[in-house]
């Protein structure tokens, strides 16, 4: 796809937090002017001195900051910008902002905005993937009648999930036992994504009871070739949102996850899918895979990838971007543990508003954290929770567990609620421990199960 | 009586599922807050008929803000 080497000098970060800052580490390491976005409400955030030159965005909210589509477009004119990183969240996956960036001449740096696209509608991704062999869970295409979803769900299964085809991060998917209450889960999901995703679309799969989560890191050159690096195991979720990350998977059949990353990386050479994505499945008890979804952007969980295998992705995504070779496929070395400090209770899981009094991130000997945040700053409602990622490699998984909790016990917050002591209660249970790890960790360890 | 239904969280009105006059059960979803990329639902504390809703969607709210009342 990109037969020429295209030259770029100055990247315009469309982000915030610690993948902007992560982003603007990488273009400083690689000679790349930066040029940062800031809502009102980030204005006193470290990645903004770190960046060459920062512009304001009009607003507060998500709408009127970091997915403000004009507005980012605006600055990457006035700035002088030749390409643009999307970081994770907010506007990463939206193709119609990644065509818009392409068609003003700058480097988009991410896949292709068809890639967005098509991986971006769940169904017709499932289909695709099913297409090219990969093996997915009994479910059905887009529902367009309830005496027909009925039939269909009687044929997939009880308890089957009913998602929104547009959706992602868990928002509007409901588990539904039996079919007595599938219509009225069928309208909520559709009321729910239609208000969260502008389209009401759902469709419904086989519900898999404590499954695993697991996922492959690809990387594709567009034109034919792709290599995987490796998986991240992320069953630690609360809310359907990822607490704890690490590679290799434990505690699980170590050929069958070898055999569905190389199969994940065929089928996206095979598609020339390019620039950077990362292939969620999920594991049932039974050792039954399937496909969950594909993310066409960099993950908020990419640092434990880059700690066992020693790559930059954001490095080897810019490259990709300016028509680069694929690099060959690194070793793995050791192990890495990734959790993710948040802004919320540890008990009851609420999220916590504040000014960070005191702020002190641990340093550490095979420890790495990314944070976005700095002391005296104020946690507001409007962005997503997350304070801080703690990454801790070892020669051995309990290693890198035993760096982890050091590193949690030394991290320093006050002003707002953290959830900590949830993150160093499961990183000492007894199940965690022996890696018998699944969706529903979380929830039995809270409910003292 | 009258039992004020407060905000746990700082954040803003996402949706309001139930009007005034409803009656509810301890439990019911009256409405759904957003904080921090999060859905809060804001569930009766106690059954009973919701006397007033006093938010409306995309009200900011401050925690311990009333945003409704129930009448028992």
């Amino acid at each position: 796809m990109h037969s020429k080497k295209i030259e770029i000098s100055r990247v315009l970060v469309a982000n915030r937090g610690a993948i902007a800052r992560r982003v603007i580490r990488t273009c400083q390491a690689m000679g790349l002017q930066t040029v940062a976005v800031y809502s009102p409400a980030d204005a006193a955030a470290p990645y903004l001195a770190e960046a060459g030159a920062s512009f304001a965005l009009p607003g507060v909210t998500p709408q009127e900051s970091y997915l403000n589509q004009a507005a980012l477009l605006e600055i990457a004119d006035i700035s002088g910008a030749d390409a643009v990183h999307p970081g994770y969240g907010f506007l990463a996956e939206n193709s119609q902002f990644a065509a818009a960036v392409n068609e003003r001449g700058l480097t988009f740096i991410g896949p292709q905005p068809k890639w967005l696209a098509q991986m971006g509608d769940k169904v017709a991704a499932r289909a695709l993937f099913a297409d090219q062999g990969f093996p997915i869970f009994p479910g059905s295409g887009l529902l367009t009648d309830m005496t027909k979803a009925v039939v269909q769900a009687k044929s997939i299964g009880y308890p089957i999930m009913v998602k929104p085809s547009g959706g992602g991060g868990g928002m509007g998917m409901e588990v539904v036992p039996d079919s007595r209450r599938l219509d009225l889960a069928i309208q909520r999901a559709q009321a729910i994504a239609h208000s969260a995703f502008g389209e009401s679309g759902v469709y419904l799969e086989r519900a898999i009871m404590q499954p695993r989560h697991v996922e492959f890191q690809i990387l594709g050159d567009g034109a034919g070739s792709a290599i995987h690096l490796y998986e991240r195991e992320c069953s630690v979720q609360r809310r359907n949102q990822k607490l704890i990350e690490e590679s290799p998977a434990p505690g699980i059949d170590k050929q069958l996850v070898a055999r569905h990353a190389e199969l994940a990386a065929a089928v996206c050479a095979n598609l020339s899918y390019d620039n950077i994505g990362t292939l969620e499945t999920l594991f049932a008890p039974d050792g039954e895979v399937g496909f969950l979804e594909m993310n066409t952007r960099i993950q908020v969980e990419h640092a434990v990838t880059e700690m066992i295998t020693g790559v930059d992705l954001v490095q080897i995504q810019i490259e990709l971007a300016c028509g680069g070779r694929l690099p060959a496929q690194p070793k793995r070395r050791g192990f890495a543990v990734e959790a993710r400090l948040y802004a919320e209770d540890s008990d009851t899981l609420m999220p916590s508003t504040g000014r960070l009094h005191h702020f002190r991130p641990p340093e550490l000997h095979g420890v790495r954290v990314e944070t976005g945040y700095q002391q005296g700053q104020v946690i507001g409602p409007y962005y997503d929770a997350m304070l801080a990622k703690i990454i801790a490699c070892g020669d051995t998984r309990e290693m890198a567990i035993g760096r982890l909790l050091v590193a949690l016990q030394a991290f320093e917050v006050s002003g707002v609620k953290t959830n900590a002591k949830l993150l160093m209660r499961i990183l000492q249970n007894e199940d965690f421990l022996g890696g018998r790890v699944d969706t529903a960790i979380v929830e039995r360890l809270m409910r003292g199960i | 009586m009258l039992h004020d239904v407060e905000s746990e969280v700082t954040g803003a009105v996402w949706k309001v599922l139930l009007q005034a006059g409803a009656v509810v059960s301890e439990g019911d979803v009256i409405m759904i807050l957003e904080s921090m990329k999060m859905e809060i639902p804001v569930e009766a504390p106690v059954s009973g008929t919701l006397h007033s809703i006093a938010v409306q969607p995309e009200d900011q709210v401050e925690e311990d803000q009333i945003l409704a009342v129930i009448q028992s």
